[in-house]
């Protein structure tokens, strides 16, 4: 194993073909391409597969990294997806939706030289060489344990949960709101930076396994999760954070503006970008502004440019404050999305007929850092300024929606209206009820949730085995 | 999928469906509604229960239907499935020992009255029900109101059926035959329960309305169903569709409901049945 170490040090990560700006503006595929297989094996030569690697302590999931790089660079891509899937249910996703740049590549000891392997891009390769193949492998699945769970939401969180136990032997049953599964990857994230055939592709891959689903079947309404409790042994709340946040401020129910999750729900879940063809409408905008700076507002800004608007993302801090991943904000620049920053909105201006027609805003500048670290803005005195828009999408944040823990008394709730579970198991401060994901942290990423589900699904066996 | 057990035109552009949904139907309450799709490319629609049978798993809806989404569902002939039918959503309307009740409907709302006035029935309220509606031909379940309902008033715009006007009247009949009214519920389109609100206000009896703004995930996922009662934004799926009448924001409600007027295919929402209403 010294050998690779001889190896000349190559630092020359392969960088993957995306649609050029010109085009991807205006279209609705996938901005990056992803590696052909040359490519990929070249990326994969320059791990130095050191001993104890540090990006396997900090995948969230611990996916054995150094081991489907290897069977990469070995072209032995079956081993390679094998090992993959043995730790991340959902490859193809946190592939390309993960924040790499945070998590494993941060540690990489080539990172410093600038030279960091890209594990993102390598885990999507093999997952996407996967789906290319003809036939996708089922494990085999040991006899019925006779045990019965419910999974409450269908996103990463309840997915990742239902994968493992499933596979363990138990019965799974999935019961999810909306009309397709795969949560906030289905309704939210879109179809350009995660084209929906993946996560059907993944959904179905449980329907096959045995996992029963049921779709359009709202816990807290349709049943409460006492009644499931009677018929099931255990149940896992992965039911995310999808209340939108709006700012109170004057003016926010006029027509045209949008919660984000209003927004990309129409266009995401509903394809409001192929009406009429699909029923659901989307206003053509001319003049969009998105509100906020984190991924979620990336995401809506991209989608209202292709539109065909012009759109501008007003943040009030500046450029290196903001929360969204900097790929995507490169993107988004690329792209030719025009930033405002240290900019608030203090009132929408509504025409005679009640349509958004105008924001005020204030200007902002940077003061000394608050609880999150980063530089508070404080308003500048007589600035108000007001921009011409037609479209106004909020997009600043979202909490755990109240439905289930309205409905289920004995649940602890904590501050931010989040489910209390514990860290390691996932278990409630009720009986044979688990949670995870955004609905126990708060909005949050899809590694995080699937890592929580993937705990709580090792407490969840547990428990099943000790039942006689 | 959902089955649809019968569909049928029940008098012009009023559609009744009964659909197979036995989990709606083993826990939904007077007041509620459900969210359905009627194809796979479909746009997802609110409507409100407006019946249903417990041992047969089914619930009942009457819908206007006038094109768009609403005009397909009426072409789903019995015994086809459609994808989506989820619910019940909203909270149910309060039921309780008011006294005397005063139950409005018009439109569709002649249907999701019928299950509120019954459950006041038989929590022991004086039921009055009275139902709005162009002309008498456009009435339906007259039978069913009567049985739930100590009295039943109609009020026809062309005077065929009951008294002649609009339902900006019922408070002079009530009077004029000395009801004392405690609460007044009114189901139906925006326009019939703005007037009916602005009707009782001078009275002060508390009127309570089923908002109906446009939806999507009707779980409080959205935000698009947000309404202004008492100068707070509430979202009408999760915290109604139930609100105080003289509470709600009428005009912003009326304005948000013309969202996709030119889109045309929320036609349920934004139905000539309130055009018609709007002029005197
Ligand atoms: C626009 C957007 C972009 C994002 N981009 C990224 C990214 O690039 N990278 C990243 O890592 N993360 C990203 N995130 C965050 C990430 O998507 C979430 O952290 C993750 O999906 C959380 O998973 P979850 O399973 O906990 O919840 P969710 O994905 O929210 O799934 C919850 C599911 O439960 C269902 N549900 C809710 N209530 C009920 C009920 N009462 N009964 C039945 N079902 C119910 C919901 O309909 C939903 O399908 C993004 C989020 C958004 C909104
Ligand atoms: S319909 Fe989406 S929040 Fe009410």
């Amino acid at each position: 194993m010294a050998e690779p170490q001889k190896k000349k040090l190559d630092l020359n990560r392969r960088e993957m073909p995306k649609q050029p700006p010109e085009v991807r503006k205006h279209n609705f595929g996938e901005v990056a391409l992803g590696y052909s297989i040359e490519n990929a094996v070249r990326e994969a030569e320059r791990c130095l597969q050191c001993k104890k690697p540090l990006c396997v302590s900090k995948c969230p999931v611990e996916i054995d990294i150094p081991g489907f790089i290897k069977s990469v660079a070995q072209r032995d891509f079956t081993t390679g997806i094998k090992v993959l899937k043995e730790k991340n249910l959902l490859p193809a996703v946190c592939g390309r939706v993960c924040p790499q740049e945070e998590q494993c590549e941060e540690v990489c000891v080539l990172v410093k030289k600038g030279g960091q392997i890209a594990i993102g891009r390598l885990e999507r390769f093999l997952a996407d060489w996967e789906a290319s193949q003809e036939t996708v492998g089922i494990p085999e699945i040991p006899p019925s344990t006779g045990r019965k769970v419910a999974v409450v939401g269908g996103g990463p969180a309840g997915l990742t949960v239902a994968g493992d136990l499933i596979k363990l032997g138990h019965q799974v049953t999935i019961f999810e709101a909306l009309h397709k599964l795969g949560g906030v990857l289905t309704y939210g994230i879109p179809e350009f930076r995660l084209p929906k055939a993946i996560v059907n592709r993944e959904v179905d891959y449980l329907r096959r396994l045995g996992t029963e689903i049921v779709p359009d079947f709202v816990i807290g309404k349709t049943r409460t999760i006492e009644s499931l409790l009677k018929e099931y042994n255990a149940i896992f709340i992965g039911a995310g954070a999808g209340l939108p946040w709006f700012m109170n401020i004057p003016g926010e129910n006029l027509n045209g503006v949008y919660s984000a999750n209003e927004y990309l729900t129409r266009m995401n879940l509903m394809k409001g970008f192929l009406f009429p063809e699909y029923r659901t409408p989307i206003k053509e905008h001319k003049q969009v502004a998105v509100v906020g700076g984190g991924n979620v507002a990336m995401d809506c800004a991209r989608t209202a440019l292709r539109l065909g608007a012009e759109t501008r993302i007003i943040y009030r801090r500046s450029r290196e404050e903001l929360p969204a991943r900097l790929e995507e904000v490169e993107n988004a620049e690329e792209e030719g999305i025009i930033f405002e920053f240290l900019t608030l909105p203090i009132r929408y201006i509504g025409d005679e007929n009640g349509w958004v027609k105008e924001i005020e805003y204030l200007k902002m500048k940077l003061g000394e850092p608050d609880a999150s670290g980063r530089r508070s803005p404080i308003p500048i005195e007589g600035s108000q300024t007001k921009l011409s828009v037609d479209a106004v999408v909020c997009a600043i944040g979202n909490s755990p929606n109240p439905l289930i823990p309205a409905t289920t008394p004995g649940l602890t709730m904590g501050k931010k209206g989040n489910i209390v579970a514990d860290e390691q198991t996932g278990k409630t401060s009720m009986d044979r009820i688990w949670a995870g994901g955004d609905v126990v942290t708060g909005a949050a990423t899809v590694i995080l949730a699937m890592g929580a589900g993937r705990k709580a699904a090792r407490s969840i066996h547990e428990y099943l085995c000790s039942l006689s | 999928m959902f089955r649809v057990i019968e569909n049928r035109m029940i008098v012009p552009n009023i559609h009744l469906l009964e659909i197979e949904a036995p989990a709606v139907a083993s826990e939904v309450r007077p007041g509620q509604f459900v969210i359905l799709r009627v194809n796979e490319d479909g746009e997802r629609i609110p409507v409100s229960i407006a019946d249903w049978d417990r041992e047969k798993g089914t619930i009942m809806t009457t819908i206007l239907t006038i094109g768009g989404t609403t005009g397909d569902l009426a072409k789903v002939p019995a015994g086809a499935d459609i994808p989506t039918v989820v619910g019940p959503l909203g909270n149910a309307t309060a039921i309780d020992m008011f006294g005397t009740v005063l139950c409005i409907g018009g439109c569709y709302g002649i249907g999701s009255i019928y299950p509120i006035a019954r459950a006041l029935k038989e929590k022991g309220n004086r039921v009055i029900t009275a139902i709005e509606a162009r002309s008498s031909y456009l009435f339906y379940w007259e039978d069913k109101l009567e049985k739930v309902s100590d009295r039943i008033i109609h009020i026809t715009r062309d005077g065929t059926k009951g008294f002649r006007g609009h339902v900006g009247r019922i408070l002079e009949i009530m009077k004029a035959s000395s009801e004392t009214i405690d609460r007044i519920i009114i189901n139906g389109c925006t326009f019939l329960m703005k007037r009916g609100t602005d009707a009782s206000r001078p009275f002060g009896i508390k009127t309570i309305v089923s908002l109906n703004p446009i939806m999507i995930d009707g779980t409080g996922m959205c935000g698009v169903c947000r309404v202004t009662v008492g100068s707070n934004t509430k979202f009408a799926c999760v915290d109604g569709p139930d609100f105080d009448g003289h509470q709600v924001d009428w005009q912003e409600l009326l304005q948000r409901r013309k969202t996709y007027v030119r889109e045309e295919a929320v036609a349920f929402r934004t139905s000539r049945c309130e055009e018609h209403r709007t002029k005197p």
